[in-house]
């Protein structure tokens, strides 16, 4: 009788959703493009997710236990962030460049700023950015598709760079992946499986994935080629990181902004970024340090998307 | 006697003016790439510091009030003159390598702070081995970032190939780099501060 009427502040209706079970099913998500990363650049790109993920797994471990915090290995954020870091490698590299590279996420950009939900900057981009600023060598040498021999190509958005005409290759190949690129961004297809796992069950939402994609399409459709509004915006969708950056790294619960209206504003400035170094910057490919520059960004949207306190002006 | 010698030591850890003052960091994230620039630019600091330090507190007495500022700024610039001429003279090539970071030591906070904060307080006994003790830790905060710098990002200290087949990082040779490892080496000290006190 006297336990029917508990008296506590809010919440009081609980979900079972939990970091966890979020977490593993963004791993479970993830699964569709690895396999496809592994039929298209064999075992190699197995062996590179693998030790990027054993690689951040202990560095989490190791961190947990100098700090004395809760181990967090099994949440299962670690293991995010070393498949994001593997599938944003090609698969021919030496297998020590995902080990630095999954410690130096975790570390710098995880650890360092307090573990689980303080990070500022999508951990796995923190060790791309690094990998890419210290050994461009090894991060721009991609492996042929479907061919398993050491012979290299460049991704569609490089040879686009050069200023080579693009003929050979069709858009049903690049939605499937048959071409040189990054371990997981290669298959549209296998990455719209896993995010479609993720909106049905509302882990993530629309507005970052869609307005992202939007605005490249849009700008590069826009000022992508020579004549105003001749760009080839469906080629820039499907080929690069966009479709993996957009639902999978934009999408980093912490480091963007929490309101729907705030997510739209992010997801506009990364497309913009996104667009503006694959038309005029340095790099063939800019969704990384777009995805970076707006998730430095995201407290300052945070501040001026707030919404309104019911009742209030 | 002893007091004199703790001014002096309190530069080097206590009151390292890069990692526990944060002063003077802009030349120290610029001229950090070799440990060769790292010490060039510390004597040539030290040289301004024990100089001006020590003239400042020689006429702390006439200098008015309001207008204290300039008049620091003209000792050190005196002094940063001179360290600059006989860099010139004497060592072209370091001169070449450092550039304009020789004269923007007249900016230095270290120079100033000191000056603002010890110099125009004590005399000049102790402003000399404050001035003196700030630049030896300033140098060996400097030589410190320097060999990790030069080391990760050309696997070599002072040109000297230390671990053979070492792939370089160059992130450590860019600016990003001096940022992320003076980042870490102020958490680092942060760190030995909460676990002395």
């Amino acid at each position: 009788m006297t336990n029917n009427f508990i008296v506590s502040g809010s919440p009081h209706i609980h979900k079972q959703e939990s970091i966890s079970r979020i977490m593993w099913t963004v791993v479970i998500s993830l699964i569709p493009a690895g396999i496809a990363g592994v039929i298209i650049f064999g075992l190699d790109a197995l062996w590179v997710t693998l030790v990027a993920v054993i690689a951040a797994v202990l560095t989490e471990l190791i961190f947990g236990i100098l700090t004395k915090k809760k181990i967090t290995i099994w949440d299962g954020s670690a293991v995010i962030t070393g498949i994001l870091l593997a599938f944003n490698l090609p698969s021919g590299v030496p297998l020590w460049l995902p080990i630095v590279g999954a410690v130096f996420s975790i570390a710098i950009g995880k650890q360092v700023f307090g573990g689980i939900g303080q990070n500022i900057f999508n951990p796995a981009l923190v060790g791309r950015v690094f990998l890419m600023a210290s050994w461009p060598k090894y991060m721009t040498t991609f492996v042929n598709p479907l061919n398993y021999d050491a012979v290299t190509s460049a991704t569609p958005l490089a040879i686009l760079k050069e200023g080579k005409i693009l003929e050979h290759i069709s858009y049903w190949n690049l939605f499937l992946g048959k071409h040189g690129g990054c371990i997981g961004e290669v298959c549209i297809l296998a990455l719209l499986i896993g995010a479609a796992i993720l909106l049905i069950k509302g882990y993530i939402s629309w507005h970052i994935p869609l307005s992202y994609i939007f605005t490249t399409a849009l700008f590069v459709y826009i000022f992508g080629a020579g004549k105003l509004f001749t760009g080839d915006w469906l080629f820039h969708i499907l080929s690069g990181g966009l479709i993996l950056g957009a639902f999978f790294m934009a999408t980093d619960y912490v480091a963007t902004p929490l309101t729907a209206k705030g997510q739209l504003v992010f997801g506009v400035g990364c497309g913009l970024l996104t667009a503006v170094i694959r038309i005029w910057g340095g790099y063939p490919e800019g969704v990384s340090y777009a995805i970076l520059m707006m998730n430095a960004a995201t407290p300052f949207i945070d501040r001026y998307t707030k919404n309104r306190i019911y009742g209030t002006r | 006697m002893k007091n004199l010698i703790k001014e002096f030591t309190k530069g080097i850890i206590k009151e390292n003016p890069t990692f526990v003052l944060a002063l003077g960091l802009c030349p120290t994230l610029a001229v950090s790439v070799s440990v060769a620039n790292a010490i060039g630019m510390g004597i040539a600091a030290t040289f301004v510091l024990l100089g001006s330090s020590l003239i400042i507190s020689w006429v702390r007495d006439f200098i008015p009030e309001k207008i204290r500022i300039p008049c620091y700024i003209v000792i050190i610039a005196t002094f940063v003159t001179i360290a600059e001429l006989c860099m010139k003279a004497y060592s072209p090539a370091l001169d070449r390598s450092l550039g304009i970071y020789v004269p923007l030591i007249v900016v230095n906070c270290i120079v100033l702070g000191r000056a603002e904060a010890f110099a125009c307080k004590h005399n000049m006994g102790r402003s000399f081995f404050d001035g003196l003790g700030m630049g030896v830790g300033f140098t060996l905060a400097l030589i410190l970032i320097s060999a990790i710098r030069e080391f990760l990002g050309s696997g070599q200290i002072l040109g000297y190939t230390l671990v053979k087949g070492f792939e370089p990082v160059f992130v450590f040779g860019m600016p990003s780099g001096a940022l992320l490892v003076i980042g870490l080496l102020l958490g680092f000290f942060n760190l030995l501060k909460s676990k002395k006190i």
